[in-house]
């Protein structure tokens, strides 16, 4: 086995600014109010996964799990510790491709798979591909900046997913896409997973996680509060409760519940 | 939200995955080291991802001109618009036709090259704030901005030197060897100092965006302190103490190279109506033959070669300072 992504002791501070004008900070450092706060949105985390892994990385919302995973994917980088990735990364942060809102679709289908590292020839192979899975028919040579959120994230996941990459991110991917699409990305990204790509999927869905990951890990503060076995992890953040128990039949409907219950029906 | 097709139930859709400890798995060898993935060269990372460059400045030139009437057409108007002001308020109301010759050349070349450093400066310096949704989530050597940003004034010049090659040989002039190096060197320059200025204040501008404000007040003086709407001479004689310094200006040592390809060689042996030399002032001129001799400080080229390592060495500190700054861009933006 080899090691695809390795964190060690990785931390993320941000600054908290309260004013960002030289008025507002005057006033402000007069009356002796702070005029700035840090926040550790990671912190000392480390964990390695091996290629071929599929990880559930889950917690509360500001738990900083999209933190992690821009440093995973590269867009930001640590503080201090390190962050090791091996391959090519593809996916989705924070819902969204990085598109630019002026281009239109086919633009940054290209773009996108230029900034992953593919030449021009390698995109024009996927090319029929990505626009036949996203399915936004003609608004294809329409600026993204047009599109609804569904289509704008239907097109990010399409890309990413048409990538040859060894390392895959999805983060809340289908938490704006309709249910036949939802259908086919789970399908899609199974395939992903057994292709033995690499797969961390950041997710508030029990369900999914479940049949998706070998191992859990859950953040908290910032924090690894777990990391180990796939229902472990989700009886440890307390998602396969409900709060109304129902007559249970089994552990899957009772963890399905509670999805509803959450509204994160995948 | 109710139920209509029960195909269609939660429960079921997370049901189409098969179950991660029953699935087969193919093992993937990956053929790469373990390496920090937001790792890169900085400006050479750039030119290493030339077709990932090639989509942004495509791009870009789009962008400018999006959802105008004129497009491209702008390109020319600006620098045209320039031109006709200078040359009608520097030539006729203050009288510069007079006392120099061919002043029309000595404009329009000086704005070609002082237009393309404005220009690589100023949308440089906005480039990493306007590109902010791609800036945030995907990975890519950030300094890919400011370069496109240079590669697209670039772009610009081309129209401009072709009207001006177009309308030279009218006033009498001849392409040269040295011309021509000449006027390499002097994009080259603008290029370097172009490009290490617009990665210095991108990254400042996403810090705060006074930075924006202050880079278009800069580029005001940028334009008065070339020899473009008035002559190098008038500098010599105003100021002879302060020659020296005003070559220190990488700007006007590209300007000066882009008059000694085009505007030099269409004047006549001595300039007419040449400026009086004032009392006491440490110039002399050849007899007969006034101004023309210190209108073009010496060496030129081994300036403008000296400027051009001067130049490499501020773009390698420009970097420096960007890869410092580079990790809050993000979270700042």
């Amino acid at each position: 086995m080899t090691v695809s992504v390795q964190v060690d002791h990785a931390t993320k501070n941000f600054t908290l600014r309260y004013h960002r004008n030289l008025k507002d900070m005057t006033v402000a450092m007069l009356k002796g109010r702070e005029v700035s706060n840090r926040f550790t949105a990671v912190d000392d985390v480390s964990f390695t996964i091996e290629q071929g892994e599929s990880v559930g990385l889950m917690g509360l919302n500001g738990s900083g799990k999209s933190t992690l995973l821009k440093m995973i994917n590269g867009t930001m980088r640590p503080d201090s510790g390190s962050v090791l990735t091996r391959g090519r990364i593809a996916g989705l942060i924070a819902t969204g491709a990085g598109f630019h809102p002026q281009l239109t679709g086919k633009e940054n289908i290209y773009l996108n798979a230029a900034v992953l590292g593919l030449s021009e020839k390698e995109t024009d192979a996927i090319f029929d591909d990505v626009v036949e899975f996203a399915d936004i028919g003609r608004f294809l040579n329409t600026p993204v900046g047009t599109y609804s959120s569904g289509m704008y994230s239907r097109l990010g996941f399409s890309v990413a997913v048409h990538i040859d990459s060894d390392i895959f991110l999805a983060d809340e991917v289908l938490a704006v896409g309709d249910k036949p699409f939802k259908r086919k990305c789970l399908a899609k990204m199974q395939e992903i997973r057994d292709s033995g790509r690499t797969v961390v999927y950041v997710s508030h869905a029990a369900a999914s996680v479940q049949r998706m990951c070998d191992r859990v890990i859950v953040l908290e503060n910032g924090r690894v509060g777990f990391d180990g076995d796939v229902d472990e992890g989700i009886h440890y953040l307390k998602y396969d409760e409900d709060d109304e128990p129902q007559p249970a039949d089994g552990k899957r409907s009772r963890l399905a519940e509670a999805d509803d219950e959450l509204g994160a029906d995948i | 939200m109710p139920e209509t097709d029960p195909e269609e139930n939660p429960n079921k859709l997370a049901a189409v995955i098969t179950p991660a400890s029953e699935a087969q798995r193919a093992v993937r060898v990956v053929d790469a080291p373990l390496a920090p993935p937001s790792a890169n060269q900085g400006v050479l990372e750039v030119f290493r991802r030339r077709y990932l460059l090639r989509i942004l400045v495509r791009r870009e030139i789009q962008a400018r001109y999006q959802s105008s009437f004129l497009g491209f057409l702008w390109s020319y108007i600006n620098p045209l618009s320039q031109f006709f002001i200078y040359w009608f308020v520097m030539g006729y109301i203050l009288m510069l036709h007079a006392s120099v010759e061919n002043f029309a050349i000595h404009i329009f070349s000086a704005i070609i090259i002082t237009h393309f450093f404005t220009e690589s400066f100023g949308a440089g310096t906005r480039s990493i704030v306007s590109n902010k949704a791609l800036v945030q989530k995907m990975a890519m050597p950030r300094e890919m901005f400011p370069v496109a940003a240079m590669l697209v004034s670039l772009w610009h010049v081309v129209p401009q030197m072709v009207i001006l090659l177009i309308v030279a040989p009218f006033y009498g002039w001849v392409p040269s060897f040295t011309g021509a190096f000449a006027v390499v060197l002097a994009i080259l320059l603008m290029m370097l100092f172009g490009t290490a200025l617009a990665l210095l204040f991108s990254v400042a501008n996403v810090y705060f965006r006074d930075f924006g404000s202050a880079v278009s007040i800069m580029l005001h003086f940028v334009r008065f302190g070339v020899p473009m709407i008035y002559p190098f001479s008038m500098i010599v004689v105003q100021f002879p103490g302060l020659v020296d310094y005003y070559l220190l200006n990488p700007i006007a040592n590209a300007v000066l190279l882009f008059q000694d390809a085009f505007w030099i060689p269409t004047l006549s042996a001595c300039a007419p109506g040449e400026l009086p030399v004032p009392e006491g002032a440490d110039i002399h001129a050849k007899a007969g033959c006034t101004m023309l001799d210190i209108a073009q400080p010496d060496h030129l080229i081994e300036r403008g070669l000296i400027m051009l390592a001067a130049g490499v060495l501020f773009l390698a500190f420009a970097q420096w300072v960007f890869t410092k700054l580079e990790a809050k861009i993000p979270e700042r933006l």
